[in-house]
Formats: C-alpha cells, sequence, structure tokens
C-alpha cells in the first residue's frame, strides 16, 4: 500500500495541511469523447517536472467511438508516481477520477477501502446510469461507503467556468477533463504554468477552445483550493532521488522505433521498415514515418505479406529491412520468415503482442508468442528471439536485435507487447555518440567468393546487388554448401540444416552473460521473468528481500539462443517461479533445456500483472518448504 | 555501377546454370528474347537482378547471369519494391506466372501496378499451373477439365491486361512467346520511367499445348490478332482490309471490313497508347474478334514511386537541416534533473 502514515513534526503550513504520500496511484476515466489521455499525458508532463519517478499506462477501448456512456465505451489513464524508483503502474489506484457512470461501474472492482474517488455527478443522470448497467444509483445504495467520495458537478462547474468564452454549451462540455485536472493538480501541489504554456501550444490556432481548457484547469485548481471540501484530501508526494541528466517521456513505440534507427546508423545502413496497420503495432509505423528525414523509408504494405517481403527485398539490396507486426501477422508473415533464414539474410521482426488466439483482445496485452516466435515456422528454421522488458528498454533492445540481425545475418524478432507499446516512463535521454557503432562490412571482393562460404561464426558474407563481379542468385530452395546453388542432395540438406541451426546457437557467445536483477545464486528461490513482466516481478522481489527473504530475479532480453550461462545459473536454486502472461511458455523451454524444476505462473487476463498477485505466488511457495 | 568493358553479347547474359525447363516449354523463347533486350540496352549485369515467385517461370532468374532472387509465391512483386525502396539505382525486373501473380499474389501485382515502382513486370500466362502438374488456373477459360477440375471449370477467368489497367498500370502490354517482336515490347516496358507489366501468353507443352492455337496459328494469325501502332489506325488481316470502330451501342469494339459496306478507313479508330478507356476495350478483346497483341497502353506517371518517396526523404532532410536524430530526441516536453 503506498499510503504511509503522517509523519510526525512537520513544520510549515502546506506540510501540516498536506498527507504525505511516498508514491500514488492516479487513474484518470471517463467516456472515450472526454479527452481522458490528453488529461494523462498532461498530468505526466507535470509529474516529470516534479521530478517524481513515474510510469503511465493508457487503456483505451477497441472502439474508436463507442456509443457515449457505455461501459465499453470507457477510456482510462493511470500514473503511479513518487519519490522511490517506480517499477510498474501501480496495482491499484489511490484516486480515481471517474466523468461518468459508466467509467465508475468498470472501476469499482478495482478500488480497496479508502481510495479517493472523484465523481462528477453532473453527469449521473438516470440514462446515463441505466446505460452504465446501474440498476440503482451507486451514490444512494451503500455501495460506495467504503471509499472517500468527493461527489461534485464537474460539467456544472465547467460550464459556469466557461461561460464567456463562446463555445456552445456541448464544447464547454467538453472542457471539463481540464476542470477535473485542475483540481487533481491541487490535490499533489502541482504548478499550473507549465501545462497552461503547453495547452498553448497545442491549441493555439482554436484560440476560443485554448483559452477555455485553461479557464477550466483554473477553476478546478481553485475549487480544491478555497472550497474546504472534506473528502478531499491533499497530498504531499516527495520528489525522487533520480540521476542527474535530460529526461523525456518515452512509450515503448516511441523507444523502439529510435533503437531501430540509432542500430541502422551505427551498421551504417538506411533503415527501410515496412509494416501493415495492426493494434497495438501501429504506432511504430506512425513513429517513424514521421522521422523520414533521419535515415528511415517507410513503406505501408498492402498486407502483411508484403511487408515482410519488402523488408527481405530492403535487406537484399543492402539496407536493413525491418517489419513490425502483432500475433495475426506474425502468423501471415510465417513463410517469409523462413525465406530469410533460408537466404541468411538479416530481418528485424518486431511483435507487438497481444492477446490471442486468432483476433483475440487487440488492445488487451499478453506475452503468448513466445513459442511462435521461437519455432512457428516450417521446417527447421531457426531465428534469434528478443524481449525489450520496459519501455525504455525498447531502446536498447531494437538496437541489439539490429546489431545480432547483421553481425549474423540472420532474422531476428524482437518481442515487445500492448503494455510495452503504450506504457510510457521517463528515459534519460542517451548520448548517441558514445553508444557502440556496429558498421557492416559488405563483400566486394570478387576473389574467391561464394555467397554460402562462412566465416569462423558461420555467417555468411553479405553482397549488395550493385558490386561488380559477385553476381549470384539466391531463393528459397535449399542450397549446395558454400556455392548457393540449388541442391536436393540428401547428405547436403543434413549439413545445411545443422548449419543454420548451429550459426544461430553461435550468437550466444556474442551476447552477456546472464546476471541477476537482485539477489544471489545462493538464494533459495528465482523469479525468472521475460518482457513486460519485468516491473511487477522486481518490485515484488525487492519487497521480499527488504523482509529477509532469499529471493532473486532473474530477467531473460535473449531468448533464443538463450545465455550460455543460464543452465549453471538456474541449477543453484532450491526453486524456479516463471511468471508470463501466458499458460506457460518460457517455463516448457527451459524445462525442456535445462530439466530444471521450474514452476509457472500464469495470467491471461489482458492485464499486467498486480505484485500482489507475485507476492502471493511466493507466499504459496514458501508455504511449500518443507 | 561500373559500365562492363566490352559490349556484352545476347548469351552473355545467360549464367552458368542448366536451364531445367521442359523441352519445347515457350519459357526458352522468352529468355531469349530477355537476353536480347539485355544486350541491346547495354545492361550492367552487376545493375540488373531478377526476382521471381514460385512456379516454372519464376526459376528465371537462375538462369541469368546477373543478381537473381528466387522468392516465394505470389510475393516478388514485394521482394521487389524493397530492393527498389533499398536501392533505386537498380534495374530490377520481376518474373511470375499466371498463378503466381493473378492467384496467390494477385494483391501484390495489383498494389505494385497502382504504386508504380520503376519495374519491368513480366507475367508468363500459360493458362494452367505446371510446376504442380496440370491444375486449374485463374485465367483458364470456362470448361477446362484440369486433375482439380475433372468436371470442367465453372468459374469466369481472369483477364490479365484488364486487371493490369484497372489496378491502375502505366504500361500495359501483351506478347506472344514466339512473337519475333517480343523483344520489342519488352524493351518498350523496360524503358517505360514506372512498372512496365507484359503479359506473355506462353505454351506450356505439357499440360496445356495449343492453348492460344487459336491466336498464334501461323495460316491464320493475321486474322485473329491485332497489333496496334501509336497513331495509326487499327487495322489487321492479312491484306490489312479490317479494322476496328466503336459500335453504335457503346458497347465496345467492333469489325468493320474496309470498302464492304460502304465502310471507310476514316471510320476506324486511330489508336493512342495514353487512352485508357481504349486500352481497356483493346485489352478486353476474345476470339472471335482479334486479339490485341503489343503495348496497349503507355502513359508514364510523372515520377516513379521509389523517386517520389526518394524526393520527400530529400525534403525532410532539407527541412531539417543539421538536426541529428539525437537532437531530436531532445524536442518536445523535456525536462532536466540535476544533482
Amino acid at each position: 500500500m503506498a499510503v504511509v502514515d503522517k509523519v510526525e513534526g512537520e513544520t510549515g503550513e502546506e506540510a501540516g495541511l498536506r498527507q504525505p504520500l511516498e508514491t500514488a496511484v492516479v487513474r484518470f476515466a471517463g467516456d472515450s469523447g472526454d479527452g481522458v489521455q490528453l488529461t494523462g499525458s498532461l498530468f505526466t508532463l507535470s509529474t516529470a517536472l516534479a521530478h517524481h519517478d513515474l510510469a503511465t499506462f493508457p487503456d483505451f477501448p477497441a472502439e474508436i467511438r463507442a456509443p457515449a456512456g457505455t461501459t465499453y465505451g470507457v477510456s482510462a489513464f493511470q500514473i503511479h508516481f513518487g519519490g522511490r524508483e517506480i517499477r510498474t503502474i501501480g496495482d491499484r489506484p489511490d484516486v480515481l477520477v471517474a466523468l461518468n457512470p459508466a467509467a465508475l461501474k468498470v472501476n469499482l472492482g478495482d478500488l480497496r477501502p479508502g481510495t479517493v474517488v472523484i465523481l462528477d455527478v453532473g453527469s449521473f443522470t438516470e440514462r446515463n446510469l441505466r446505460k452504465a448497467g446501474f440498476t440503482e444509483d451507486p451514490r444512494e445504495d451503500g455501495s460506495l461507503d467504503p471509499f472517500r467520495v468527493v461527489a461534485l458537478d464537474i460539467s456544472g462547474l465547467t460550464r459556469r467556468a466557461v461561460a464567456d468564452t463562446g463555445l456552445t454549451s456541448r464544447e464547454q462540455l467538453r472542457c471539463k477533463n481540464f476542470f477535473a485536472l485542475g483540481l487533481v493538480f491541487w490535490m499533489f501541489d502541482r504548478e499550473l504554468g507549465p501545462v497552461i504554456e503547453w495547452t498553448r501550444q497545442k491549441f493555439g490556432r482554436k484560440p476560443a477552445l485554448c483559452e477555455a481548457n485553461i479557464a477550466a484547469l483554473k477553476a478546478g485548481h481553485a475549487l480544491g483550493e478555497t472550497a474546504e471540501l472534506p473528502q478531499l484530501p491533499a497530498f504531499q508526494v516527495p520528489p525522487a532521488s533520480i540521476a542527474p541528466g535530460l529526461y523525456r517521456a518515452v512509450t515503448g513505440s516511441e523507444a523502439l522505433a529510435f533503437g531501430l534507427l540509432d542500430g541502422a546508423r551505427k551498421a551504417g545502413l538506411q533503415l527501410t521498415f515496412c509494416s501493415y496497420p495492426i493494434t497495438p503495432a501501429s504506432p511504430l509505423l506512425h513513429v517513424l514515418a514521421r522521422l523520414r528525414g533521419y535515415g528511415v523509408t517507410t513503406f505501408q504494405a498492402e498486407d502483411e505479406i508484403a511487408a515482410v517481403c519488402a523488408a527481405i527485398g530492403a535487406s537484399y539490396a543492402g539496407a536493413l529491412g525491418v517489419t513490425s507486426s502483432s500475433g495475426p501477422g506474425i502468423s501471415l508473415k510465417s513463410e517469409a520468415i523462413g525465406l530469410a533464414v533460408m537466404t541468411e539474410l538479416p530481418l528485424v521482426i518486431v511483435n507487438t503482442q497481444r492477446a490471442g488466439p486468432s483476433t483475440g483482445m487487440p488492445t488487451k496485452t499478453e506475452q503468448s508468442d513466445l513459442l511462435q516466435a521461437l519455432y512457428g515456422r516450417n521446417g527447421d528454421a531457426p531465428i534469434v528471439v528478443l524481449a525489450a522488458a520496459s519501455p525504455a528498454d525498447c531502446f536498447t533492445m531494437a538496437r541489439e536485435a539490429v546489431r545480432i540481425a547483421v553481425g549474423h545475418m540472420t532474422p531476428v524478432m524482437l518481442l515487445s507487447d500492448g503494455f510495452l507499446a503504450n506504457a510510457a516512463e521517463p528515459w534519460k535521454i542517451p548520448d548517441l555518440d558514445t553508444l557502440p557503432a556496429f558498421p557492416v562490412r559488405f563483400r566486394t571482393d570478387p576473389e574467391g567468393f561464394a555467397p554460402y562460404a562462412r566465416d569462423e561464426r558461420l555467417v555468411r558474407p553479405w553482397v549488395r546487388p550493385g558490386t561488380p563481379g559477385l553476381q549470384h542468385r539466391i531463393g528459397g530452395l535449399e542450397k549446395q554448401h558454400e556455392t548457393g546453388e540449388v541442391s536436393y542432395d540428401p547428405e547436403n540438406h543434413q549439413r545445411m540444416t545443422d548449419l543454420r541451426w548451429n550459426k544461430v546457437l553461435a550468437v550466444a557467445e556474442d551476447i552477456p552473460e546472464q546476471t541477476l536483477e537482485q539477489g544471489d545464486p545462493g538464494d533459495r528461490v528465482c523469479v525468472v521473468g521475460w518482457g513486460s513482466t519485468y516491473g511487477p516481478i522486481s518490485r515484488a522481489v525487492t519487497t521480499r528481500r527488504r523482509r529477509g527473504e532469499k529471493v532473486a530475479h532473474l530477467h531473460l532480453r535473449h531468448l533464443w539462443p538463450l545465455p550460455r550461462n543460464l543452465g549453471r545459473l538456474l541449477s543453484g536454486f532450491e526453486k524456479i517461479l516463471v511468471p508470463e502472461m501466458n499458460k506457460g511458455q518460457l517455463v516448457h523451454l527451459l524445462r525442456s533445456q535445462y530439466l530444471v524444476p521450474a514452476m509457472g505462473l500464469s495470467k491471461v487476463s489482458g492485464r499486467p500483472f498486480a505484485v500482489a498477485e507475485l507476492e502471493q505466488a511466493l507466499d504459496r511457495l514458501s508455504e511449500e518448504r518443507p | 555501377m561500373n559500365a562492363p568493358a566490352r559490349a556484352l553479347k545476347p548469351k552473355d547474359y545467360a549464367s552458368d546454370q542448366e536451364v531445367r525447363w521442359c523441352a519445347g516449354c515457350g519459357d526458352y523463347a522468352v529468355l531469349k528474347a530477355v537476353e536480347r533486350v539485355l544486350a541491346e540496352i547495354g545492361a550492367d549485369p552487376a545493375g540488373t537482378v531478377f526476382v521471381s515467385g514460385i512456379g516454372c517461370a519464376a526459376r528465371f532468374p537462375y538462369y541469368v547471369a546477373t543478381y537473381g532472387f528466387h522468392g516465394i509465391h505470389g510475393r516478388a512483386p514485394a521482394i521487389a519494391t524493397g530492393v527498389k525502396l533499398a536501392n533505386p539505382e537498380l534495374d530490377v525486373w520481376v518474373i511470375g506466372g499466371d498463378g503466381d501473380m493473378l492467384s496467390i499474389g494477385a494483391t501484390h501485382l495489383a498494389h505494385t501496378l497502382r504504386r508504380n515502382p520503376d519495374l519491368t513486370l513480366l507475367l508468363f500466362n500459360n493458362e494452367v499451373y505446371g510446376l504442380t502438374k496440370g491444375q486449374l488456373s485463374p485465367t483458364a477459360p470456362p470448361g477446362s477439365r484440369t486433375p482439380t477440375s475433372p468436371l470442367g471449370s465453372v468459374e469466369s477467368p481472369l483477364s490479365a491486361c484488364r486487371f493490369a489497367l484497372a489496378a491502375g498500370a502505366r504500361f500495359v502490354a501483351r506478347g506472344i512467346d514466339t512473337q519475333k517482336d517480343l523483344t520489342g515490347i519488352l524493351r518498350a516496358a523496360h524503358d517505360h520511367p514506372g512498372t512496365g507489366f507484359v503479359e506473355i501468353l506462353q505454351n506450356c507443352i505439357v499440360y496445356n499445348d495449343g492453348a492460344f492455337a487459336a491466336i498464334t496459328e501461323r495460316a491464320t494469325a493475321a486474322e485473329h490478332q491485332i497489333h496496334p501502332v501509336h497513331g495509326e489506325p487499327l487495322l489487321f488481316g492479312a491484306a490489312r482490309d479490317k479494322g476496328l470502330r466503336l459500335a453504335a451501342d457503346g458497347s465496345g469494339l467492333e469489325v468493320i471490313e474496309i470498302g464492304a459496306d460502304g465502310a471507310g478507313l476514316e471510320e476506324v479508330i486511330r489508336f493512342d497508347r495514353t487512352n485508357l478507356a481504349l486500352a481497356t476495350m483493346l485489352a478486353s478483346l476474345e476470339p472471335p474478334l482479334p486479339v490485341a497483341i503489343g503495348v496497349l497502353y503507355d502513359n508514364p506517371a510523372p515520377v516513379s514511386y521509389e523517386r517520389a518517396l526518394r524526393a520527400q526523404e530529400e525534403a525532410e532532410r532539407a527541412r531539417i537541416g543539421e538536426a541529428d536524430l539525437g537532437a531530436m530526441l531532445r524536442q518536445g516536453p523535456v525536462w532536466m534533473v540535476t544533482a
């Protein structure tokens, strides 16, 4: 629980009035037309400027304009911030802002006693209550009694605040998110200045709307300051100790795009990014399409197959071909990924995973495509598989995917997920010039050239068409060892299958040894994670270790080949717990690779693990102690 | 790219690989025609890339002494688009059959044609699946009996040239594998600054022999083919005494005999290769009307797809000036944390 007791002996007016909190979780929720995402991003900006560490996650409906007032049209934005390192988006909100009955309805189950619930009762009409599925008004049936309810007619107050701005009645109401934001700003003692400045930049072209939003923001803030609402608490959250430097917020999609761009530059290549729109992978294409002046060509293909094939064509021609999708699209790309395996060309495939199977739940997160990444192709078709652990880690792992793909002439699949893609966190902007380069050396010498001759790491040469004297033909048919000519020779097929397999295994010599995020090899329990479960596992393990429990955290970023010391490292633990947002895919891999008694912990609800869920699993493990 | 030291001959463009098409296959004639064109244009073997999908025709790249990429079924146009995105300087040819480009890969053909990258795209149409042993093709006529349609096809076939025109192709031609002037048609397709699309009626001697005999039979070819020439009246026949005019009901083209029924040469339509409506009507002609052979449509776009993309990227680079990736990362809301 994030709320800490009021510190005795605080002096000064503010400290005396404001309740100290180490960290806080605020969730804004409303109709998809209420501007909840904008509210969330403005609160994030203000939080960063207040020097808190933070993590955010938007939760929007799949429907673009779902019918107003319905539960499936509710859009939400959660932010966890505070005075210590923030690793998750927070299990449960401390403050919920519900801009209509439906927003209250869908979030009720996540509240705990004492949660501050700010309601826009102006929207609590009989019709809206019915649309939200309430048979009785929740304000009157006692169901809100456990919470600190702040019932305000935000709609009416907003209308009054912006009455003189010349907006229509309908437009006036659309400013209510700014009113609510102003109120929450007061609760957390935030400056209004930077957000007002940003609002003027953003809405500068619509001066009336811009000034109305600012007026609503100020009115909400003033209400908190002057109204002396007994239910409305004021909090004081300390700044976090953050490494000095210049920061910005990044989502996983943004960080991944920046990492691909920097990776391509460090390889000395033009980036050719070929994709097809799919939720939740599209933002990566959006980000890169805006950056075409920075060394990337983006191609929105006619379908997933064309996207991967164009990326393969680009790599064949000497650029860095990258394709991106989510599970269903990756399924469509499978045959072509096999072609890249056979032609031994660099190719980066980004899978922003979502809840499956089939269309599944496009806007909900899951990490259930690991086995597809490892094995989901016809034939023995090994590729390198990587996974990013946090939004900012997407930058590092995208660079790593490029480095391995061009260094080993192999497809590399980088796994992200819907959570990482949309979640944001502060990112210390790196000095790109200091990051290692891995320049590609194309083969240009015709002397002794053979397209499938290999170096000591089993890597074949990369030749750019246009290079004189090196004309050759490659394709998806089995290749004769070294010459690359078509071959149906049985012994050659055995040899080439082994070579392709061993070539990918040899990447293990070119990646770091596995280390522990927390703990020591002598600990009793090791929690092994991969991908976006990093935050909750990390927080749960920290909590346990503070209590003196011997629990370690190991997080895999290289999933194939696995780090060369992993088996040795795992064999030292008595118990291995593998939490995953799937039915047990990594645990399957670890058990089959190392014959270790690893146990899975599965969650496939479309939501990330809560820290409490992991702690409960660790409790059960402790009870099993002989 | 270095120019070859001496003028290359057609045979210099043949690779050292043994050609493995069936004896008598129409593909041999097309291969020879392509080699002749490569020699004519003085193609740099190092700057030329042949890309294919899967099928008999798709083995083509192995037999040409240039760079070659044998892809997967139907996807050659997408792969070739990627090649052009990465390096617009390369001279890229795309080879596929009717199954490759009009069935499994029809999507890619359509979208490549509308985008219009600078490719030469050859569709070998033999109206049958050869490599998989004779199954029904999307271009096969109704009633075709094959292992997968033993009772006769009840499907309506696709017309390759009409498909290409409908997709927005800026160059559409039809040729015949053994035709003497195939080289001229291929050359025109190659010279077109965008996607040059050529349907080649190609005889499969094993599974569909004589599919085009009614058109190609030497004795009657002049009566069954019409070869449009830009600016000239649409005449055909051994005595060039027949012409095409617009049917009075506007339904399409009809044949008139010059001199008969008082019809004069002035009624015959003059061919304009930039006229899309006329090209569509010509592409639609089927026996007993004469089948149109040659360049049916040639109306270049101002700039090819990959050049248009490059121009945008150069303009973006000029706009952002010295700004590098590191500077871009510092744009927008940033904040400094001090010790």
